[in-house]
């Protein structure tokens, strides 16, 4: 029984948590000396899984259909139950992305079990397999422990596994023919599409501060504006304050945002929830300012205020303004 | 229009967090709770569109005896009545078996509509309203950030990854879970609060559904930090000038 992975694309564009995903089946198959797996859905996949077959891997399934053309819960539910019924697989890993929990849950409630969201790592107890997850936004860690013969299911959050780390080498792609009907996909789906115009590129700001909640209101924003203009950074900020309308949503950086990596990142009254992190933890540098000694935000911090910021940015922005703290090179 | 809201009661957002001595859970003695955040917007959500097509908005809690808090709370705010599935251990269940609690309650009212907050911020699974959804045999579509209803069809706007967006269409009776953002929670006022009083409350005893959960929580724990985070200590205008010499000699950044 193996260890199947089941990547994610759309319009055949790979979406880049795929290889992550492949790459966590391949250490977890190598560690539970399991044969590990891959599986790619949708229509006119077949260059998509040849592509596959250039990893190591014992098998690739192309699994086609042209009912499987544009997403659908239903869709794609129906056709990789019948992939997971033909397989017989002990542990099929995800990405965890929008698209799997979107249909993930309901795939493992059909086939009679409950899938482990959001899993940060593994571990192996006596050849028993322990899955670690987050409870309460990453403040607290649990593990679990599979039990039984499964199928078990399992999404990984992004960046727990290295795409960097997938081993090239050569596998056998099988196509799966699945049995799909019209009358089956109750769901009309449209073309997705962007709003027009993002008017804030925080991609490309070498310097960024970030408002969290611990702002509390609306007319506080002022101070944390005087600390990014003292530092030539632009001003982001986590969903909350972009949910209250507080700041635009194309100011708002994590996963339902943008995604950024400037050389300085100022999180201010910021916890640090899963979704805010994955969005900023590569940036060169990051401070957090958070009256919680135990905010998860400080998980990824290199310099850490504990304090209040209310307090602590005026001061901030008074030493950032004395005679000869001019910065170099604005941005 | 019959409109089911499902919220769930979690320790308010600001609680400082200790693991019980049996490592399972965290320990709520103490704690204050409220209604998961998310949560707030599937019930505004569900409040808006009953007013809009008329019926009725119905909440729906599954938990121990503490949640009839949140459920006053929602009633207060609007809901018309309330469905409380009493269960001592939720926290203890799989999404799946949590799941079927609620499917259970929910089955015999054929709502037309069914809501979910995209997530709880205590087990944070983001499961439920999926697995409601295949339980109870409705089409879904998660992550919405505008509903529309409209001549026995649900119009959903989705919000998908790195700032894109989708229309999805299906017939009702469906499911939703809604995205943070959709809309702006209304509080409940004096007279809601007074009202929500004599609302009617259904309590519905938990029946565990047989079958194994397939994992099981063995520990939780406080992560350890991967990460050295130079703490800089001292009043704030000391920390200030720690900071911003290390930030300018140290990671040599300004």
């Amino acid at each position: 029984m193996s260890v199947l992975a089941i990547l994610e694309q759309r319009e055949g564009q790979w979406n880049q948590a795929s290889f992550e995903t492949l790459a966590a089946a391949q250490q977890l198959g190598a560690e539970l000396g399991r044969a590990a797996r891959v599986a790619v859905a949708g229509r006119g996949v077949g260059t998509l899984a040849a592509e596959l077959g250039g990893y190591s891997l014992e098998r690739v399934y192309s699994v086609d259909h042209e009912l499987l053309a544009e997403y659908t819960p239903d869709g794609y539910s129906l056709a990789l139950r019948q992939l997971i019924a033909a397989v017989d697989p002990w542990l099929v890993l995800f990405p965890h992305t929008y698209q799997t929990r979107d249909f993930g849950p309901k795939l493992a409630t059909a086939l009679g079990t409950a899938m482990i969201s959001d899993v940060i790592a593994h571990r192996l107890d006596g050849g028993e397999l322990t899955l670690v997850r987050q409870l309460f936004q990453g403040k607290i860690n649990a593990d679990i422990r599979l039990s039984g013969n499964g199928p078990h299911l399992a999404s990984l959050q992004a960046g727990a596994y290295r795409a960097t780390s997938a081993r090239r080498g050569q596998a056998p792609v099988e196509t799966v023919t699945v049995e799909l009907g019209a009358g089956q996909i109750r769901t009309r789906p449209q073309k997705p599409f962007r709003e027009s115009g993002r008017v804030v590129d925080l991609t490309s700001a070498e310097r960024i501060v970030a408002v969290g909640r611990g702002i509390k209101e609306a007319e506080n924003l002022a101070l944390v504006r005087k600390l990014a203009e003292a530092l030539g950074a632009e001003l982001a900020a986590s969903r909350p304050i972009c949910d209250n309308g507080w700041l635009p949503m194309d100011r708002q950086v994590g996963s339902s945002g943008q995604t950024v990596a400037p050389k300085l990142y100022v999180a201010v009254g910021i916890s640090g929830a899963i979704q805010h992190l994955v969005g900023m933890k590569g940036s060169k540098t990051i401070v957090a300012i958070n009256r919680d000694p135990e905010a998860p935000v400080f998980e990824v911090a290199d310099y850490g205020i504990v304090g209040d910021l209310f307090q602590v940015v005026p001061a901030l922005v008074e030493e950032l303004q004395k005679p000869g703290q001019a910065l170099s090179g604005q941005p | 229009m019959k409109i089911i809201v499902c919220i769930k009661q979690v320790p308010a957002r600001d609680s400082l967090l200790r693991i019980d001595p049996a490592a399972s859970w965290i320990q709520e003695a103490g704690l204050n709770y409220e209604i998961n955040e998310p949560d707030t917007y599937a019930l505004e959500e569900g409040l808006r569109l009953k007013e809009k097509h008329g019926g009725e908005t119905v909440v729906l809690s599954a938990g121990p005896a503490r949640a009839g808090q949140a459920i006053r709370e929602a009633l207060a705010k609007g809901a018309d009545r309330a469905i409380h599935v009493e269960c001592d251990n939720l926290n203890a269940l799989s999404p799946l078996e949590a799941g079927k609690l609620m499917a259970g309650a929910i089955a015999p009212e054929s709502p037309d509509l069914v809501l979910t907050g995209l997530q709880s911020d205590d087990a944070g699974y983001g499961q439920t309203g999926v697995i409601l959804a295949e339980l109870l045999g409705l089409p879904h579509a998660t992550l919405a950030i505008e509903i529309e209803a409209r001549e026995g069809a649900l119009r959903v706007k989705r919000e998908l990854e790195g700032g894109w967006f989708q229309y999805v269409e299906m017939p009702l009776p469906a499911l939703a879970t809604v995205q943070s953002g959709i809309n702006r929670p209304r509080y409940a006022t004096l007279m809601g609060i007074k009202r929500a009083k004599n609302k009617e409350v259904r309590h519905v005893p938990a029946v565990p559904a047989p079958g194994a959960p397939g994992f099981q929580v063995t520990r939780v724990y406080l992560p350890e930090r991967g990460k050295q985070t130079q703490l800089l200590d001292g009043n704030p205008r000391e920390a200030a000038a720690r900071l911003v010499e290390k930030l300018r000699f140290e990671a040599r950044v300004l």
